[in-house]
């Protein structure tokens, strides 16, 4: 819309002579500071930012506990208190209880950073670019290998994730494969895609959506195409907000499942 | 003509097509799967109303690897 505006009001405004989608190329941002492949971009900032946002919720939240808390202190114990009700106790048991932090960091880091995308002025889902969700998988791989590891030892924790019992010795051939593929290859590539990808789809389809509404609105004509544009994409806002939480919580949940998985294999 | 004449007609340049074909496709099993994961939980959930956080739960796990199909689909028509 501001774009529009300026438009509007420069002199040798001219309509655009035929509608260019926007591509793939709305997520690559220039570099701020430095150059080559090593700069620090928009992306590396909005990071950085919600870094600070996140340690800034909790120290104003939490540096004069209430006994009856009240405002933001209410708001982040709520949302603590559903990470452990509702996903360490009800997948992890209590003896998850010391994943709470990390888990708590994962939702609130994801959680931020997928509200970008439609915060005014920073418009950018960081977790669309391919690079972070990664990280975060593979950091999530590493945790749930090791603390398989350390709760089984080496030997039992590969027999319990590539063995699973009950089934018969010749099966173990097609069996063990495919949990090996399924267990150390595709959790970690699912949980990176998943995120990344479903923050793609949501900021081209609202970019789609608003470009759209800026190529219809210069004929008198094509306005009313203009303002239904211009409302299927607000609705969208309204759900881009959705699927960021959703998300953040899928992302958690899925990292308890894994830790609770390789923790306490099923018998 | 139908389709596969369609595509052997447009054989230098198939991108817009291979990727609308590539999301299309893909898109076609995780959605008849969602359906059938969302009717059968919420099926639960009034047969016990006193289990529908632990099926919610499940249900959203479900949704997150079936979708992921979807998803995959959704990347790939990107890179092809």
């Amino acid at each position: 819309m501001l774009s529009t505006l300026v438009s509007l009001l420069a002199s040798d405004v001219r309509p655009p002579a035929g509608f260019e989608p926007p591509g793939t190329e709305i997520f690559e941002t220039p570099c701020l500071i430095g150059s080559g492949d090593y700069c620090a971009n928009r992306v590396m900032l909005y990071m950085a930012l919600s870094a600070i946002i996140i340690v800034a919720l909790f120290v104003i939240a939490f540096r004069k506990p209430k006994l009856v808390p009240s405002g933001l202190q209410n708001g982040m114990e709520s949302v603590v208190e559903f990470i452990r009700n509702g996903i360490v106790m009800e997948v992890m048991g209590p003896s998850g209880l010391k994943y709470l932090p990390f888990l708590t960091s994962l939702f609130f880091f994801i959680f931020v950073n997928n509200i970008f995308g439609i915060l005014p002025f920073i418009q950018f889902p960081v977790n669309s670019r391919m690079a972070i969700p990664a990280f975060l998988a593979v950091l999530v791989w590493f945790i749930y290998n090791v603390a398989g590891i350390k709760a089984q030892g080496l030997g039992g924790y590969l027999k319990s994730s590539l063995f699973p019992p009950g089934v018969p010795t010749l099966i173990y051939i097609l069996v063990t494969p495919i949990e090996f593929v399924s267990t150390f290859i595709v959790r970690p590539l699912t949980l990176a895609v998943r995120l990344a990808a479903n923050m793609i789809a949501g900021h081209l389809i609202l970019t789609i959506f608003f470009v759209g509404t800026w190529y219809l609105q210069w004929k008198l004509v094509t306005i009313p195409f203009a303002a239904l544009s211009f409302a299927l994409g607000t609705a969208l806002v309204a759900f881009e907000i959705l699927v960021a939480v959703l998300q953040a919580y899928i992302f958690t949940i899925l990292t308890a499942v894994y830790i609770a998985g390789s923790e306490h294999p099923e018998h | 003509m139908g389709l596969l004449g369609l595509l052997a007609a447009v054989e230098g340049d198939v991108g817009a097509i291979g990727k609308g074909l590539v999301y299309g496709l893909a898109a076609i099993g995780p959605g008849i799967g969602i359906g059938f994961l969302v009717g059968k939980a919420v099926e639960a959930m009034a047969r016990q109303p006193e289990a529908a956080g632990m099926v919610r739960t499940t249900m959203f796990l479900g949704i997150a690897f079936v979708e992921a199909l979807a998803l995959f689909g959704f990347v790939l028509s990107f890179i092809i």
